[in-house]
């Protein structure tokens, strides 16, 4: 190892000593900063001071700075008042007036004072000892005796009813706050698995009818032969729920109109009136809505992770993170003509979570979908 | 030479407070405590500073955020969302942003602090490890900052969650799905955090809460314990002239370095304010309100979620039933994006100097820091590292990267794949080789000086350059150069028995690790790594006579 | 290789055509038999010189591809019959037909020279006349001040901005293939695209998204696209990924400039 010893201005004593000043003893009446004249020592090693020409020039620049920063933060104020807001382009000029003025007044603060700094104040290069991080052995072995010593003095050590009870009673106090947190979640929240696994489209409305399907956006229910254009998608939620985001995080589909010939063996055809299937459109990842379809492959994509599901064959995954295929929901077309929910998804749409198991096993055994 | 009067104000004041606090004492050791110059010194303060601008800037938009879900229509003055229904935290954003004066400017600005509060954390930590500054005694500060950064990426989170845009509502819904994939607690984990169902109508004020209140608490704490400590162990400092580890040399605090740190927190502020006027930044109104049926294409998190989010993108799609029908499902593809590389990034910052120090048996304090070349294998383990980083985080953008480079975006999948990797090792074997280049190079110089650009005939005809000897501080700068320590006993050179703590397996381990990471691979004083002895081209020449002294 | 293959195929193309179109012009005057009765239908709507010089067009630039009679060619081109002026309309108009590199997905691009509005007008009527489809829409339909803004924004959220992105800048689909941005787009032009579901684009019909409604989505797209960034440049308006690179490159690197300004040397005079 080489040791750095070039011969550079090492002070005698340690610089703080001397710049301060020499208040030997804080003798009351002292003032600490005292009003009266004071000398400082003439040379400083390692202060190098600026020559007055550059000390004079630095003055010249850091106070035309300076005087930027006051008339900026002047035009802050003044921008402030002038520049209503209320709208988008007022937004526009107001933010502009406001923020470029903070900036110049800024960065000419800061320009001003590095100009200070630089050709005002000495060159530095002061040298000050460290010490090792750790206490002397003598102040170790002192701080160890008391340690113990006032150990024994309150009784812990001696004491073990003491020790114990104390420990036994902080511990429900620990928990106590812990167990304020329990209405954090929900009142019932025994079966909150079950409501992961049900959604409202299994259940009838309140007139007794099967539950329509229904335009994003519009609220408007879709006539089956209206929706008659191959390679057609909407957006669809629940009729009734339209703007409830607790039903619409798991409800949402995604519609698809195909051409008869174009369905595989994947896509339940009984639930596919007129080649018009419904997908969950909530990935099945990590519950985005999976979206965007393209209608000459078939493929779905979600925009965040990019698992793939080709529609025309029960969406499965062709691509990506996403483990299983979008839920497809039985659906119908009504008396009327339009597109209903026959029953719930077969199987619990969007994200896993550990409790859903194996939730396509049991639907093949109830003989839904494949 | 006089150095005036103190005015009568200032005298007055400080003796009250020395009168009641002592404050003379502590003045006294600190005023003119000195600070190491060197830029990347200041890495750390961005993080600082921009913490300073998240305070002011964010208390300013608690005056006019609504944390609720409330459903309400909106009748603001934006006109493409009149009419629209919307939580009530959309609308008090909508309102901050074109209702009330300066509020667009202060959200904008909170959002840019928020970026360059986590990016300077980063070059921070960078520049820190890099130089090996986090060895003994600074272990503790370290640990310190591993924490900040993860609460940092958690108030991010929080933070961008807030305006319940269509945006931030796609990340919210990301968070809760790899959130509820978590075995056996994920379902209560969501339910307890949103209050039931997702979204619920509770999560944006309990994010609000830990947002404005919780994080940046700790946040707060944890800064200051981690200026103390550097206050109080004193900067590290650069190898140099005059520099050992038993001195610092530098600036004094009062006034140089105080007005340094005010200047450069002016920079800061300012920077900020620049963005937050002329680059746009989360347009929210251009996002619309949440809703968990729809999604816009290229939806991403902040620049510092971007390698979570490309994990999740790289995966292949793995889930396993572990109980069939009775539950146990077990997403691996979310659950192993989400947890191995953060796990990997944060747990190995944690451990790394108390591996190092356990690998070198280096119990010594330090404070003069490395250069990256000289501990070649921390530099390419770090440089490893960050591309592995790197590499997630630019394919949480694959989206974006397909679209402007024209790519195909499953390409840019498959190659992430591979990447992720492959581009770690290759970072690794080219980092390493780099580092021995440049103490190759560094050899050099010391060894033969610096070429002068002076041709020179010699008596016999022969010409020369001249080389003369490198400048004083640059060359003090390179000797600074220390070899890494190995463990006694271990590397090849050792014979005999070895010690107790190297025997057994783990043992031997830690004794190869320590031969191969430690030792002195390219040496300063006989650097002729290019094969030629010792000759006599430094000694020619104008510097002939003043040669190096040898250390 | 595309282009290569594709400049070759273009001078041969045109030989094609030409040849082709002088020597069987018998026999397509015979298969253009069949459809006399739609044509019959646009000559009582005035429009058969329209629907003659259509064809002429046709053949010249499109049958090559799509067939003489746009019946299609397998790995060329797709058949035309029944997709509608609207699609002639949006594919001619836009550049993106006729074709020139087949790849992934075709690109708008300046249009071929002799596309012009009585050209497309024509070559749409006789696609028009072939087998019906979606029309062209009339100017009241794509009048973007006559749209409501709030209501097509919300339609815009919850069926566009999935590909488009939400201020309809594009996005990247599987395999290559792209949601082009809708910034140079016309009003017209956007309808059709609704209407007609161009390359791999869903439909979105008249009976489920209705014109008013498919109005109100052209009035904010275009309102949008035109508003003013009151934030400032608006870096691309896709999102965080420039927000980061800009915090990074602009941010950090003015703020390294900074750090490196205060702390730098500087030569004391002497």
């Amino acid at each position: 190892m080489t040791d750095n010893n070039h011969d550079i201005e090492q002070p005698g004593e340690r610089v703080p000593k001397r710049v301060i000043g020499t208040p030997s003893h804080a003798a009351t009446g002292t003032p600490l900063l005292g009003a009266e004249e004071r000398t400082g020592p003439a040379e400083v090693p390692g202060v190098d001071l600026q020559d007055e020409a550059t000390a004079k020039k630095g003055e010249r620049i850091a106070a035309f700075c300076f005087l930027l920063t006051f008339l900026a933060g002047i035009a802050f104020i003044v921008s402030y008042v002038a520049f209503q807001v209320g709208d988008l382009d007022s937004a526009a000029t107001s933010n502009l007036a406001l923020g470029s003025s903070l900036t110049v007044a800024l960065l000419a603060l800061a320009s001003g004072i590095v100009v200070w700094v630089r050709m005002v104040m000495p060159k530095y290069k002061l040298v000050q000892e460290r010490h090792e991080m750790a206490s002397d052995g003598e102040t170790r072995a002192y701080v160890g005796e008391t340690f113990l010593q006032g150990a024994a003095e309150s009784g812990i050590t001696k004491r073990p009813l003491l020790r114990r009870t104390l420990l036994a009673a902080a511990a429900p106090l620990g928990l106590a706050p812990l167990v304020l947190l329990k209405d954090l979640g929900p009142h019932e929240y025994a079966d909150f698995p079950k409501k992961l696994r049900h959604t409202v489209w299994g259940e009838k409305t309140k007139e007794g009818k099967q539950r329509r399907l229904v335009v994003e956006g519009t609220g408007a229910p879709i006539r089956a032969a209206d929706f008659n254009s191959p390679g057609g998608i909407l957006s669809v939620v629940p009729e009734g729920y339209e703007h409830d985001l607790n039903e619409l995080a798991k409800s949402t589909l995604i519609l698809i109109k195909f051409r008869p010939e174009e369905l595989k063996s994947g896509t339940n055809r009984n639930w596919a009136p007129d080649g018009i299937v419904a997908y969950s459109k909530i990935c099945t990842h990590v519950g985005c809505p999976a979206a965007l379809y393209e209608q000459t492959t078939h493929h779905i994509l979600c925009p965040c992770h990019q698992s793939t599901f080709d529609a025309a064959d029960g969406a499965k995954v062709v691509f990506g993170p996403a483990a299983r295929p979008l839920p497809q929901l039985p659906i119908a077309v009504d008396g009327e003509g339009y597109l209903v929910a026959t029953a719930d998804f077969p199987v619990p749409p969007g994200p896993s979570f550990w409790e859903r198991g194996d939730a396509e096993a049991e639907a093949r055994e109830k003989g839904g979908q494949s | 030479m006089s150095t005036g009067t103190v005015p009568k104000p200032i005298a007055g004041t400080s003796s009250f407070l020395d009168d009641r606090l002592g404050a003379g004492n502590f003045m006294r050791r600190n005023l003119r405590k000195v600070f190491p110059d060197h830029w990347s010194f200041l890495l750390g303060e961005i993080a600082l500073y921009s913490f300073i601008v998240l305070l002011l800037t964010g208390t300013f938009l608690t005056f006019f955020f609504k944390p609720s879900m409330e459903h309400v229509i909106y009748e603001g003055s934006y006109a493409p969302l009149q009419g629209i229904g919307m939580s009530a935290a959309y609308a008090s954003t909508l309102e901050i942003s074109f209702d009330v004066r300066g509020g667009l400017l202060m959200r904008q600005m909170h959002h840019w602090a928020a970026l360059l509060f986590v990016a300077g954390m980063m070059v921070h930590m960078l520049r820190v490890f890099f130089t090996g500054a986090y060895r003994k005694p600074r272990e503790l500060n370290w640990l310190i900052g591993v924490g900040l950064l993860t609460l940092a990426l958690l108030e991010g989170l929080t933070g961008y969650s807030l305006p319940d845009d269509l945006l931030s509502g796609a990340g919210l819904r990301i968070t809760e799905g790899v959130a509820i994939s978590l075995p056996l607690v994920g379902t209560w984990i969501t339910f307890f955090l949103f209050g039931g169902e997702y979204p619920g109508e509770d999560v944006i004020s309990r994010f609000y809460s830990l947002h404005i209140l919780l994080i940046p608490g700790i946040l707060l704490g944890l800064i200051s314990a981690h200026m103390i400590l550097m206050w109080v162990q004193k900067h590290t400092q650069m190898p140099g002239k005059g520099r050992t580890n038993k001195n610092v040399v530098g600036a004094p605090f009062y006034p140089a370095f105080m007005a340094k740190a005010g200047a450069y927190f002016m920079f800061t502020f300012g920077v900020i304010a620049l963005l937050g006027t002329f680059a746009q930044i989360n347009p929210i109104w251009l996002f619309g309100p949440y809703t968990p049926a729809d999604i816009s294409a290229g939806s991403q998190p902040d620049f510092y979620m971007g390698f979570l989010e490309g994990a999740l993108r790289l995966m292949p799609s793995w889930e396993v039933n572990l109980f069939g029908q009775g539950g146990g499902t077990l997403p691996l593809s979310v659950l192993i994006p989400a947890l191995v590389p953060m796990g990997i990034i944060m747990t190995g910052l944690a451990v790394y100097p108390f591996a190092e120090r356990w690998i070198t048996g280096d119990n010594r304090e330090h404070h003069v820091v490395d250069r990256p070349r000289n501990n070649p294998h921390r530099t390419a383990i770090g440089i490893s590292a960050m591309t592995f980083y790197g590499v997630l985080w630019l394919l949480g953008a694959n989206d974006e990267l397909s679209w402007v480079l024209h790519v195909s975006l499953n390409w840019t999948t498959y190659v992430g794949r591979v990447l992720v990797f492959v581009a770690p090792v290759i970072a690794y074997v080219v980092t390493y080789r780099i580092c021995l280049g440049l103490q190759r190079k560094d050899a050099a110089i010391i060894g033969h000086g610096v070429e002068s650009g002076v041709i020179k005939r010699l008596p016999h005809g022969e010409y020369i350059e001249v080389h003369v000897p490198p400048a004083q501080d640059i060359e003090a700068h390179m000797r600074g150069k220390e070899a890494v320590p190995t463990l006694p006993g271990a590397g090849n050179g050792s014979d005999g028995v070895p010690p107790k703590a190297l025997r057994g397996p783990i043992g031997r381990l830690r004794a190869k690790m320590s031969a191969a990471y430690g030792g002195e691979k390219i040496p300063l004083d006989d650097g002729h790594g290019d094969g030629h002895g010792h000759d006599d081209h430094a000694a020619v020449g104008a510097g002939g006579d003043d040669k190096p002294a040898v250390h | 290789m595309n282009r290569i293959t594709a400049g070759r195929r273009h001078p041969l193309a045109r030989y094609a055509v030409l040849l082709l179109a002088l020597g069987l012009l018998g026999f397509t005057y015979t298969l253009a038999a069949p459809t006399s009765e739609r044509a019959d239908a646009a000559i009582a709507s005035g429009k058969a010189d329209d629907v003659a010089e259509g064809k002429k067009l046709f053949e010249q630039s499109c049958s090559s591809c799509h067939g003489l009679n746009a019946e299609g060619v397998e790995d060329r081109g797709p058949g035309l019959v029944g997709v509608g002026a609207a699609s002639v309309d949006f594919q001619v108009s836009s550049g993106r037909m006729p074709l020139s590199n087949p790849g992934a997905q075709a690109p708008r691009k300046q249009p071929a020279p002799w596309v012009n509005d009585d050209t497309v007008r024509q070559l749409a009527a006789y696609i028009q006349s072939l087998g019906g489809g979606p029309t062209i829409p009339t100017a009241e339909q794509v009048d973007a001040s006559k749209g409501d803004k709030a209501k097509g924004g919300e339609l815009f959220r919850a069926n566009c901005i999935q590909c488009h992105n939400f201020t309809g800048e594009g996005g990247a689909l599987t395999q290559g293939k792209y949601a082009p941005p809708l910034y140079p787009a016309s009003e017209r032009q956007i309808y059709e695209a609704m209407i007609t579901g161009p390359q791999a684009m869903p439909v979105f019909n008249d009976s489920i998204i209705t014109p008013e409604q498919k109005r109100d989505m052209i009035a904010y797209i275009v309102g949008v696209r035109e508003q003013k960034d009151p934030g400032g440049a608006d870096l691309g308006r896709i999102g965080p990924v420039t927000e980061g690179l800009v915090a990074w490159i602009v941010g950090l690197s003015l703020l390294s400039l900074a750090a490196i300004w205060i702390t730098a040397k500087r030569r004391q005079a002497q």
